[in-house]
């Protein structure tokens, strides 16, 4: 593939055939906990989107210039979640200083994504598929878009779920885990589709 | 292989330190909101730093509001009104506020933070609310399910309430909360002992701070608690007082009697206490003791299902056919109820068909 196109095909794979979270299960917790409502998915999920394609970014080049030259690769798990917790944290305070309504949308889930596994799994894929600069960053915003995508669909399925009739003993978490698991067999759809390897 | 460890060791600290330094600079420039004005009631000022949220700036000052979560935002309670500086509402604010409280301003005040000059509204009495750290000087049983829990009061050292108030009392983490909880107990000593605080507590099944106070606060432990809170005290007028309580609303009644004999108050007072059986009797001691003590005072126990073993030769029936029978001249006396609500209603009822005006019936209901 030529070396304009596979940062785009990676982009697309990352949203559908190969979703961070219906065909890794990564960030599953804040997917679960905060889709009861589309308003505030779609916020988080945006949220997801920025963070992941900035942190991958960043992440990248701490990875190539400063650990790769030292051989410190291992150290690559660290340094990665610091860098993602003082980049959230840097953004909470920007955010919630100039722009009022930002904040109101995104501000107050950016504490909850520090803690996505997402985030975290979406750089080391990155280090361990050998991306480029360029790719690793359409990577990073593919797998947020796919990323919200999924916690879009999860919120539409669980805002009609109020009026249908669930077996007691499915409830909440019990029944939102079988949805996850059927929407992640339509993703399955998806495979082959791009390939990317 | 010392020389790739120390080089480790160099890059992280590298990174550690740049991104440390980014968060402070971050902190001094666009995290500083400065030095804002918090004017209260429009007549306290305080200079707070700015960028905190209300509540713990508040706090800082020594101004105490009421929260049970401790700033997460989890359990609505430390609501604030903001008239001047408010902006709009957060997302974490709104589960926890009604539309007619949104007309009013009023703020969950762990969330919102104070970026500008604010004013705000709280009631009179949070002023003299502080929060205390005691430690329990002893506990004893009074009967087979209440015990005394008496607090030693540590920092602040003193404590200025009127009897029959109640504090929060806090319960830390443990097997049946995973955070801490704040419950309310009416304080059963005298406010002329400003260094403690007596509460009397009963174990009801599976209560999380009952269950805490019974079966895991030993003496010596360390306690937090908030208060003094409620409008339940003796009202300064000369009428003659008739008392209501059940089991641990003992509490409040014998801090404002014991407050009645310090100040040798001439008013007349009598005490009708329901229970169940004998063993459901306690203070019997300290109550013949304030009968010699007060000018004119009856403590009139009442059991309605006395067991033979009681060898009972007092009242008997439901507290409300005792105080029905024994009343006298309730139409111009006050009465001060504590205990559930069921029988709070009850003597509400009879108190009034005896001829009292509801107004000057006080109660404190076990919520």
């Amino acid at each position: 593939m030529s070396e304009f196109l596979f940062p785009l095909a990676v982009f697309f794979a990352a949203i559908f055939t190969n979703n961070i979270l219906l065909t890794n299960y990564l960030g599953m917790c804040s997917f679960l906990s905060v889709s009861k409502e589309l308003e505030t998915s779609a916020g988080l999920g945006i949220a997801v989107t920025f963070v992941l394609a900035v942190t991958t970014a960043i992440n990248w080049v701490v990875y190539h210039f400063l650990l790769v030259p030292f051989q410190l690769e291992y150290l690559r798990f660290i340094v990665f979640i610091i860098v993602i917790a003082a980049f959230v944290q840097l953004i909470e305070m920007v955010i919630e200083r100039y722009s009022e309504g930002l904040y109101f949308a995104l501000g107050i889930f950016l504490p909850l994504i520090t803690v996505n596994c997402a985030i975290l799994g979406v750089s080391l894929f990155m280090v361990i598929r050998e991306y480029s600069f360029i790719t690793s960053f359409f990577f990073g915003l593919g797998s947020g878009l796919g990323w919200l995508l999924a916690i879009l669909a999860m919120a539409g399925i669980r805002q009609r779920l109020r009026t249908a009739k669930i077996p007691p003993g499915l409830e909440g978490a019990g029944i939102a885990l079988v949805i996850a698991g059927f929407m992640a067999m339509a993703f399955m759809g998806f495979t082959g589709m791009i390939n990317i390897s | 292989m010392i020389a790739t460890l120390f080089i480790s060791v160099l890059i992280i600290t590298l990174i550690a330190v740049v991104l440390a330094l980014l968060m402070v600079i971050a902190d001094a420039t666009v995290g500083n909101y400065g030095v804002v004005k918090i004017t209260i009631n429009d007549k306290k000022e305080l200079e707070v730093l700015g960028g905190q949220p209300l509540l713990k700036a508040l706090n800082n000052e020594g101004v105490f509001i009421p929260s049970a979560c401790g700033g997460r935002g989890s359990c609505g309670l430390c609501k604030v009104q903001v008239l001047e500086g408010g902006g709009n509402y957060l997302p974490t604010e709104l589960p926890w506020i009604s539309e007619e409280e949104r007309s009013d301003n009023i703020r969950l005040s762990c969330q919102f933070k104070v970026k500008n000059d604010v004013a705000i509204k709280i009631p009179e009495e949070l002023f003299s609310v502080r929060q205390f750290t005691t430690t329990v000087e002893s506990i004893r049983d009074l009967t087979h399910d209440i015990k005394e829990v008496r607090l030693k009061l540590e920092d602040p050292p003193e404590i200025e309430m009127k009897a029959g108030q109640f504090i929060q009392f806090q319960v830390p983490e443990y097997e049946l909360t995973d955070e801490p909880v704040y419950r309310a107990y009416s304080m059963a000593s005298v406010p002329s002992d400003t260094n403690h605080i007596e509460l009397e507590i009963r174990l009801v099944p599976n209560g999380i701070c009952t269950t805490y106070v019974h079966k895991h606060l030993k003496e010596g432990d360390t306690v937090m608690v908030n208060g003094p809170y409620g409008e339940f005290f003796l009202r300064d007028t000369d009428r003659d007082i008739i008392c209501i309580a059940g089991g641990s609303g003992m509490a409040p009644l014998k801090s404002i009697l014991l407050d009645m004999a310090e100040h040798e108050s001439p008013r007349t007072a009598r005490y009708f206490f329901g229970a169940r059986t004998g063993k459901d009797l306690f203070l019997l001691d300290e109550m013949k003791e304030l009968e010699e003590r007060m000018k004119d005072f009856k403590f009139i126990p009442a059991l309605s299902e006395p067991q033979p073993e009681d060898n009972w030769t007092g009242e008997t029936g439901l507290i409300t056919d005792v105080v029905k029978r024994m009343a006298e001249n309730a139409s111009e006396a006050e009465a001060y109820l504590c205990g559930s609500p069921g029988m709070i209603d009850a003597c509400v009822k009879v108190l009034k068909e005896l001829g009292m005006p509801e107004e000057r019936i006080y109660f404190d209901k076990f919520a």
